[in-house]
């Protein structure tokens, strides 16, 4: 049986440091607005919470080998895509509702859009990364 | 904190991260120059960490505390987690994987000193 190409391995490893920034940023915002201002806002603070725990999950899958991992992190970074692109038009129709930022909002420009292309680097690479099916 | 201070260290970060995408182009594996290069930076940070918290002694507060210590030790983990990482597996990718956790300093960096300013968040 075929060894399936780790999702951590070779160009993976440089996708896996990015994830990981991420999720050092996400989660120290998140922590910061959540411990000292919470009431300001806090449906705002919950979706950076929210992102930040979807970056560090998508981190760690990544980087793990295993079918189990690869899946983990296709749900991940589904979900990841999914909410930078609900959270940014959502921060463009009604700003009023999200003056206070999250990752994700306007698609992740206070973050060079970054947030915008990882998860749809991170889908490519988990495609050339696929766990290998048995065909009849 | 001192500007003049974060500019060096946001300059020599974004020499080195520089440096790295280069070598991994050049088809480099991380080697003991480069990596000395990380060490420097890593040293020029924890320089920043003393000074910011001498500056907090003397009574000066920044725009928001918990967003200025975050970046301050934040920004001391990224290099040794990176380097590490880059070393498990050493390839072209490895070299470029030092890179980005070096770009990642003079953001952090210049961050740090906007909520020093007074910056909130």
């Amino acid at each position: 049986m075929e060894q399936q190409r780790r999702t951590a391995s070779g160009p993976g490893r440089v996708l896996v440091a990015v994830y990981a920034i991420f999720a050092l940023a996400a989660t120290s915002r998140a922590g910061v607005q959540i411990s000292t201002k919470f009431h300001e806002a806090p449906l705002a603070y919950l979706l950076s919470a929210f992102a930040a725990v979807v970056y560090i999950v998508a981190t760690i899958a990544l980087a793990r080998r295993g079918d189990g991992w690869w899946r983990v992190a296709l749900v991940a970074c589904s979900i990841e895509l999914l909410g930078v692109l609900t959270i940014g038009t959502l921060s463009l129709v009604d700003a009023a509702a999200f003056r206070h930022p999250t990752v994700w909002s306007v698609y992740g420009e206070g973050y060079l859009f970054i947030p915008l292309a990882l998860p749809v680097i991170g889908l490519y690479w988990l495609r050339r990364t696929a766990p290998v099916k048995v065909t009849a | 904190m001192i500007f003049g201070f974060a500019v060096t260290v946001a300059v020599a970060a974004t020499l080195v991260a520089l440096w790295s995408f280069v070598q991994s182009a050049r088809n480099r594996l991380p080697d003991n120059p480069l990596l000395i290069g990380i060490a420097v930076v890593e040293v020029l940070l924890v320089v920043q960490l003393v000074i910011g918290i001498v500056l907090l002694a003397g009574g000066d507060r920044p725009g928001s505390m918990a967003t200025y210590l975050a970046y301050l030790i934040g920004s001391l983990v990224v290099l040794p987690v990176g380097a590490a990482w880059a070393l498990a597996e050493r390839s072209r990718s490895s070299t470029a994987v030092l890179g980005i956790a070096c770009i990642a300093i003079p953001v952090m960096v210049l961050r740090l000193n906007e909520v020093w300013s007074g910056a909130t968040a």
